[in-house]
């Protein structure tokens, strides 16, 4: 079964390497994926506090692009995730907004489509790939690594689909697979402040810091991610954060280019020169071989 | 010192405000509200509102619409979407503040040059003309339709994003523009039709 990949638009800009890393992760396992043709934004929460109505239209024509190819939607970002499942629960929870999304579908000639699944990579690489199926394919083991596993919000929240809301562990169950030690991380779920470091730094900053300084005193070298915003806020403003609290440095990657690694892909392949800390130095400390 | 009465009467809420609430999609769970303070309490900007999330459920259903449109804590939320989950009432607060966010826009009532309310509205208006957001470009647009000295602050993380090729300056778009274009009038005629 192909499923349409909805890379959305952080994966085009910022999140280049979690796209790279993805494909990379799905083509040693087999997961085979095809762009969906033309999509386009999901919005994310942004459009929703502009012109929820539109927002939902506007994220149909993605459901509605997807069910005309019968296939399920893959989407990474947290925000894709999230605003493209929400659109069907909306649609199908109220009449006025499933008329408006029907009517603005048939304007473009296509038909909104609710049996359409929209699934996370570590849904689907847990659930149809399996720990079992990835841990046969491990070439290079994460030997000795230790990984602070951070989901953030929109992946459970607030429609978990497949992991639990408060305590997700599909993250921790896919790396584990890979020979790294997951260590117990109790922020694994709270806000990186999302876009609120460009409005509010010090609060941003605030968020950033407890999110790092515990991961680090929880014993991790290096953080896992899954959303391209998470990933960027956390990675990039760690010298920010520095200015206002205690310095931490630590290299924050994407889930799938750890998964990556450990499946025998290339540096370059999963992305690893995209970091802005870099982890190479982390990983040679640890003695983990890579290609 | 400026002394003002705090304590608003009856008469001056607006029932139609309430109204438009309890009416809206996700919003008829309003009326249920505890008053527990599960979502102000797991809310991890409330200690920066003017409002509480809690306060702004019950401001809202009960009309104080200036109170609700003027709020900051309507441009805080991070849609974490924490007190949703938590909510013994299943109310969908985070959706609510969308909603009380769409509005003030509509109404002009948001802070001028305020990043988030900026960020918003290029950020549509970005997704209108082109089906897709180039990163780089709406952060330019927002720096500069705010504060431009901004961009200073960010340097150090630009250089930083181009030599990782994690920057491009190139513009985003779908195929289908006419698409776009399309969806909004239709969803503009059936709003007006619903008078939604």
């Amino acid at each position: 079964m192909t499923y349409a990949w909805y890379p959305g638009c952080s994966l085009r800009g910022t999140g280049r390497a979690y796209e790279e890393s993805l494909l990379a992760v799905f083509k040693a396992l087999g997961v085979e994926v095809e762009e969906l043709k033309d999509w386009n934004c999901c919005g994310s929460t942004t459009y929703l506090s502009v012109d929820e109505l539109t927002s939902y239209a506007l994220v149909a024509r993605n459901l509605a692009l997807a069910g005309r190819e019968k296939r399920d939607i893959v989407a990474p970002c947290a925000a894709c995730y999230m605003v493209l499942n929400k659109t069907h629960h909306y649609v199908n929870d109220y009449p006025d907004v499933k008329l408006a999304v029907n009517r603005a579908m048939q304007a473009i000639g296509l038909v909104y489509d609710e049996k359409v699944k929209v699934r996370h990579p570590l849904d689907v690489l847990l659930n149809d790939v399996g720990v079992k199926a990835i841990k046969e394919k491990v070439t290079k083991p994460l030997k000795g690594l230790k990984v602070a596993p951070y989901y953030g919000c929109q992946i459970v929240r607030p429609y978990a689909t497949f992991d639990d809301q408060a305590n997700p562990v599909a993250m921790d169950r896919l790396l584990e697979a890979c020979g790294a030690k997951v260590v117990h991380y109790p922020l694994k779920t709270t806000c990186c402040g999302g876009s609120q470091k460009g409005a509010l730094p010090e609060v941003g900053l605030d968020l950033i810091h407890y999110l790092l300084s515990e991961a680090k005193r929880q014993g991790a070298d290096v953080m896992a991610t899954v959303c391209p915003l998470c990933q960027f806020n956390v990675e990039a403003f760690q010298q920010d954060a520095a200015s206002v609290r205690p310095a931490v440095s630590m290299p924050v990657v994407y889930f799938s280019q750890l998964m990556g690694l450990a499946l025998g892909c290339s540096a370059k392949a999963v992305g690893l020169k995209r970091c802005l800390v870099s982890v190479e130095p982390l990983l040679a400390e640890k003695e983990i071989a890579y290609a | 010192m400026v002394i003002r009465r705090i304590v608003k009467f009856e008469a001056e809420r607006d029932p139609d405000f309430a109204n438009w609430v309890t009416r809206m999609a996700g919003g008829e769970r309003i009326r249920h509200c505890l008053q527990c303070g599960q979502c102000s309490g797991t809310c991890p900007l409330s200690l920066y509102m003017d409002h509480t999330p809690r306060q702004l459920m019950h401001l809202a259903r009960e009309g104080f619409k200036e109170e609700v449109l003027t709020s900051s804590a309507i441009w805080m939320c991070t849609s974490c979407y924490a007190c949703a989950v938590k909510c013994p009432k299943k109310i969908n607060i985070t959706h609510l503040l969308y909603a009380f966010k769409e509005r003030a826009i509509t109404e002009h009532r948001y802070p001028k040059r305020f990043v988030v309310a900026v960020l918003a509205r290029q950020f549509a208006r970005m997704v209108n003309k082109s089906g897709r957001v180039t990163e780089s470009r709406l952060m330019l647009k927002v720096c500069l339709r705010t504060t431009i000295v901004r961009i200073l602050g960010l340097t150090g993380i630009g250089w930083g994003l181009l030599r990782t090729g994690r920057m491009g300056f190139g513009n985003e778009h779908i195929e289908a523009r006419n698409d776009l274009v399309k969806i909004i009038e239709s969803v503009r005629a059936t709003r007006k039709e619903l008078a939604l």
